[in-house]
């Protein structure tokens, strides 16, 4: 038996790069594969703490729509979305992207109201989107309960046939492949534990592995972003919150779309393997322990049973939690920050994996051009202070 | 499931409570500008470690109150 060939090296640290990444998930190898392949970038190293996509990249529900409410999160995701339907070529790998629809569901007037103003707002912005009445609802998914005596009922649904699923180990797999082949240095093990800051302008890291002189340095670090940026001495306006999931034995083909429905709060998709994949939403406390209060996946699954009855004998397989950075509008922040040379991609709360190319495309371009992509713009850190908020807590959904 | 003790009604469990989030934000005085109300309305303390917080018993005894927590073990003491 032989090893096959590993998908990058595993290399040790240079004195300095010109771009230091510090988090190896989705969004960190994306901005390092966007960087080399449209930027020309390549003297570039993803610092992981721990191993590759290890962290919320392993733990999502692996979701992918653009139908948000406003102009500015539909552009975004929209990007990320049409990046999307072209990665598997463009990687050369299967990412196992499906697109089969998400119906994001309405159980009372004020959901129905909502939906279809988004739906109308997603079509004016180039994004797919159709309104579906309760019963359309059950042609296209028969197995949800639409009976008008639920507690609570099924009025409607938003449907994006473009949205669906990807099989999240292959899209950082693949990203950490390409950005291999570019030169890029992934390095795991390396825990960033401060910053060197000369004259207000970020001139190295400090790791776990020694001193890594920087050109500049890019955080992407999820929910540990606030402990990277105390350390180069910015406080954010994000909080740390455990959010939950968890999967099924595995079960045949029953579920070939996406179902989410905030009032309820689940989120629901069968993946590949034949796995339900169920999402709650976040554990109401600040924390870093990557666990949560069973209650909350009582809860969640007691929503995933209103909805269809017939997963009342499917069994647990296993749950768990990531650290999510929810921000005050739950929009992300992307962009420079108070110190020079350092640069944030933070607070995608509970909605980032979708956004991985997108977020990775516009934060390589404000890297390596040294003022915000056009698309990531919105998304400054000033707007809690200007009140340009883009408030997609009830718009897009509170889990998303 | 977090065991939280209310100081009126002792040892109870967490889903009876809502989360308040950081303890001791003052509402500003004085001349304002949009960078203090920003720092008061959306800038919070995100620490790994402890973490003075707000719980409000709200199916209890209506009672607000600040307890210590640790963000990584979840253990909870009294606040110092």
């Amino acid at each position: 038996m032989t090893h096959p060939d590993f998908l990058w090296r595993n290399p040790d640290p240079k004195p300095a790069y010109d771009v230091v990444i510090v988090g190896g998930g989705g969004h960190g190898l994306a901005t390092a594969y966007y960087l080399a392949k449209n930027h020309g970038l390549t003297n570039v190293a993803v610092l992981e703490r721990g191993w590759l996509a290890g962290g919320n990249m392993a733990r999502n529900t692996t979701i992918i729509r653009s139908n948000y409410l406003w102009d500015e999160s539909a552009a975004i995701y929209e990007h990320s979305l049409k990046l999307w339907e072209g990665l598997s070529d463009e990687l050369d790998y299967d990412l196992q992207f499906s697109q089969r629809g998400v119906l994001n569901l309405a159980h009372n007037l004020g959901d129905v109201r909502e939906g279809r103003r988004r739906v109308n707002a997603n079509r004016l912005n180039g994004v797919d989107a159709e309104w579906l009445d309760a019963d359309e609802v059950k042609k296209f998914c028969p197995i949800i309960n639409v009976s008008d005596r639920a507690r609570y009922p099924v009025m409607g649904a938003t449907l994006q046939r473009r949205g669906g699923i990807a099989k999240h180990d292959h899209v950082a797999w693949a990203l950490a492949r390409q950005a291999d082949a570019y030169g890029v240095d992934l390095i795991q093990g390396c825990e960033v534990t401060g910053f060197e800051i000369t004259g207000g302008r970020v001139t190295a890291v400090e790791t776990s592995r020694g001193r890594i002189a920087a050109g500049k340095v890019a955080l992407a670090a999820a929910g540990h972003t606030s402990v990277l940026a105390e350390r180069a001495g910015i406080r954010l306006p994000l909080q740390s919150h455990p959010l939950q999931a968890l999967v099924s034995e595995l079960l045949e083909p029953v579920l070939d779309c996406v179902v989410m429905s905030n009032a309820v709060h689940v989120y629901v998709s069968q993946a590949h393997k034949g796995e339900l994949v169920m999402g709650a939403g976040i554990d109401a406390y600040n924390s870093y322990g990557q666990r949560g209060g069973v209650h909350v996946i009582e809860a969640q699954m007691a929503a995933a049973l209103e909805l269809f009855p017939i997963f009342s004998r499917a069994r647990v397989l296993r749950t768990w939690a990531g650290i999510v950075d929810v921000s005050p509008d739950a929009s992300p922040i992307i962009g420079p920050t108070p110190v020079d040379g350092l640069y944030i991609n933070a607070g995608w709360g509970t909605g980032g994996f979708k956004a991985t190319p997108g977020s990775g495309w516009v934060y390589a371009h404000t890297l390596a051009h040294e003022r915000p992509h056009p698309l990531a713009e919105p998304f400054a850190l000033d707007r809690f202070t200007t009140g340009a908020l883009i408030d997609e807590h009830g718009a897009a959904a509170v889990a998303h | 499931m977090l065991l939280i003790d209310c100081p009126s009604c002792g040892p109870r469990d967490e889903n009876e409570f809502h989360y308040g989030g950081q303890a001791g934000i003052a509402c500003p005085t004085g001349d304002m500008t949009d960078e203090r109300w920003a720092e008061y309305v959306f800038m919070r303390d995100n620490p790994k470690g402890w973490f003075h917080e707000r719980w409000f018993h709200v199916h209890g005894c209506r009672t607000w109150f600040t307890v210590e927590r640790h963000t990584v073990t979840h253990e909870i003491r009294k606040p110092r």
